[in-house]
């Protein structure tokens, strides 16, 4: 990215997002949206904010509920050559249009012999914590992560979130871009420092499939995507004031996984700990955890530490959701016991 | 109107007049921690939050025909479907409050509500429950009950393909089911006429070969009278039936919502046709009930109600690590 003479605004991530989709459709003809309540609304988490206004009801097009009908049809405006952003509202709902994304938008590249691009982004919101219980708070990284066929990118920093949008919809392979509705500065959320941040105003796009150190140390390394990054850099912190120096990696892309990233910080601080919003079992913890074992033996002087949602659905009451989901606290007890073991 | 059980009527205002009261105390306490800023995860009914203020009769007016043995699934806006079903409403009020007492424990919240007692439960994933009655409707069949199977959903679910399969289906096999499209006009933003390619859910219902009903602006009455036909038809193996109500959303989708997409007149006017005062006029004039029943009525509600609220409040919340409980039978 070039950083001479450009101009930088402080941008929350649904602002951000919203400047990527807006540029890219005044850039291509090509690029619409579609989903429930993206035209005058806005979008539930912002991210069309203005656009039905400036594009029209042709290129923000408001759908029904027919989630199976509707992102079937942005795979088959796909193959024709349009460029369709189609936004699945929460990822809990992706139940409901499972075949449109599994067996269609992951595998038809594949299985016509690379004969049929699928040019396509699949925006939906992730993530839990303000008590919208078991089918509204869910963060699905590994459900998509583990189809071959997609790209699947979360990306955490306003700055990353435009770039990768940009470049997820130039992109001639189908993306998923999971944003977290925590981050998205919305006005009725939590607000967070993290949510807030410089962005450069013209159009650019970020790699798809690179994580980033966002913190250096020589301890420990934290790995983490979106809210587990802010966590893990909160964390860090608190570790710094005892004398711990985390390194915390931001993963931004889900699928590929980034392992060189991880495993030249590994070589540094031969400690891992893994945080993740979303299940344990079969998880991004599960999966940087195997890498460590594999390719990174050599680098370990101890177990790696797997933090991430316990296996059950995503309770309502506060107080259970709280204990379920890890955060900040839990990863310095983590590091604690880690590196004075 | 003959025909019409005056205790059906009181039944129906009871149920009525409950849910809306419950509804006002409830939005009250949703905002309570969330002012002056507002913060959709704070206060002590934390979540997202859909009312149903205004669609009353929806509910009532079919349930009044359905006994504790039928099942009704509901949707993301179950307050008034909760309430006539007659789903306990200390645990469920307890369970809104995320508390250990409550009907899941505190594990479901507002949108995920399940009180086998009655048969009742909803989600949060717009037009799932239809297929789920369409298998109490078959489960009733085989087991040769006269059992009946109510989905309630709204019109903007009519468009998922849930609710097209589930209606083929119970119309292929027949069976004692029946859905209730709650037409409040609104799918979040999105109008009827910008989601539906017809304009009213009763014509699809011709298509899939079953009864189809609309019942106009929200009118306790028709609502009853219709519903009434609907369940003796399936209790006599008639098949099943869709009834669309057009209904009235007085609030917003969810509570916090700007609805910058909706004329600011539209709600003043639909709260002059307010059902429940409509179901009062007419239970005053055409049946033998004074002002002192009906206010006897009115006193047992906020009664009842404000008994649930301070069981809610005062009960304890879970242990953090009964978060880990529950999964498995
Ligand atoms: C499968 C699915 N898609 C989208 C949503 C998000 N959503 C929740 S309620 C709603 C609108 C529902 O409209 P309608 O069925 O008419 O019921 P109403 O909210 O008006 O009562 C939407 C789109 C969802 N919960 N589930």
């Amino acid at each position: 990215m070039q950083t001479t003479q450009e101009k930088i605004k402080k941008l929350t991530g649904s602002k951000a997002m919203n400047l990527a989709l807006r540029q890219e459709m005044e850039r291509d003809p090509r690029v619409f949206i579609m989903g429930e309540d993206v035209g005058k609304y806005g979008g539930i988490f912002g991210s069309t904010t203005g656009l039905y206004e400036q594009f029209g009801a042709e290129r923000v097009m408001d759908t029904p509920i027919s989630e199976t009908g509707f992102i079937g049809a942005a795979i088959g405006a796909a193959a024709e050559g349009l460029r369709p952003v189609a936004e699945l509202m929460f990822v809990d709902f992706h139940g409901v249009v499972m075949d449109q994304i599994f067996n269609h938008m992951a595998k038809i590249h594949y299985m016509s012999g690379g004969h049929v691009k699928l040019p396509m982004v699949l925006l939906t919101a992730v993530g839990g914590g303000y008590s919208d219980a078991a089918q509204h708070s869910q963060t699905l990284y590994a459900s998509f992560g583990h189809l071959p066929g997609m790209k699947v990118v979360a990306p955490t920093f306003p700055r990353d979130i435009k770039g990768m949008l940009a470049a997820a919809i130039r992109d001639d392979n189908p993306v998923v871009f999971m944003f977290h509705k925590t981050l998205q500065g919305l006005g009725w959320m939590d607000q967070l420092d993290a949510s807030l941040g410089p962005v450069p105003e013209e159009a650019y796009t970020l790699p798809l499939n690179k994580a980033q150190v966002v913190r250096e140390g020589r301890d420990v390394t934290i790995v983490g995507a979106q809210m587990m990054t802010v966590e893990a850099l909160k964390a860090a912190k608190k570790l710094a004031e005892r004398g711990i120096e985390a390194e915390v990696i931001d993963l931004r892309s889900i699928k590929p996984i980034d392992s060189e990233t991880i495993l030249k910080s590994l070589a540094k601080t031969h400690r891992l700990v893994v945080a993740d919003e979303d299940y344990f079992s079969y998880g991004i913890t599960a999966e940087i955890g195997a890498l460590a074992a594999s390719d990174g033996f050599r680098y370990l002087k101890a177990p790696v530490v797997r933090l991430a949602t316990p296996d059950v659905p995503i309770p309502y009451s506060r107080v259970l959701e709280k204990f379920v989901i890890p955060d900040a606290k839990d990863i310095v007890n983590a590091v604690e016991t880690l590196v004075t073991a | 109107m003959k025909g019409i059980d005056k205790n059906d009527l009181l039944w129906m205002y009871r149920k009525m007049k409950t849910s809306r009261y419950f509804e006002q105390r409830m939005e009250k306490a949703y905002l309570e921690g969330k002012q002056p800023v507002f913060n959709i995860g704070a206060g002590p009914v934390p979540g997202e939050m859909h009312l149903s203020t205004g669609q009353e009769p929806a509910a009532a007016g079919m349930l009044v025909h359905l006994t504790k043995d039928d099942t009704v699934t509901a949707t993301h806006r179950p307050h008034h479907q909760a309430i006539a079903k007659g789903v306990d409403l200390k645990k469920m009020t307890a369970e809104i409050f995320g508390k250990k007492t409550g009907l899941g424990k505190g594990k479901g919240g507002h949108m995920h509500l399940f009180d086998p007692d009655v048969k009742f439960s909803c989600g949060g994933i717009v037009g799932a429950g239809m297929p789920h009655a369409v298998g109490a409707a078959l489960a009733n069949k085989k087991m040769e009950t006269d059992r009946v199977a109510v989905a309630f959903i709204g019109e903007g679910a009519a468009n998922s393909g849930a609710f097209h399969e589930s209606l083929n289906l119970a119309a292929l096999w027949k069976l004692p089911f029946i859905v209730v499209v709650e037409d409040n006009a609104w799918g979040i933003s999105v109008p009827k006429n910008k989601s539906t390619s017809v304009a009213t859910n009763d014509i699809r219902a011709r298509a899939y070969g079953i009864k189809g009903y609309l019942v106009k602006d929200n009118d306790p009455m028709e609502m009853y009278r219709v519903s009434r036909e609907a369940v003796e038809r399936a209790r006599n193996g008639e098949g099943p039936s869709l009834i669309e109500i057009e209904t009235y959303r007085f609030l917003g989708h969810f509570q916090g919502d700007p609805e910058l997409y909706r004329d600011k007149a539209e709600v003043p006017k639909l709260r002059e046709k307010d059902p429940i005062e409509r179901l009062k006029k007419y239970i005053l004039k055409e049946q033998e009930v004074t002002v002192m029943e009906l206010e006897a009525i009115e006193k047992a509600v906020v009664n009842e109600v404000d008994t649930a609220f301070e069981f809610a409040i005062h009960s304890e919340f879970p242990e953090p690590e009964e978060a880990l409980e529950d999964v498995f039978a």
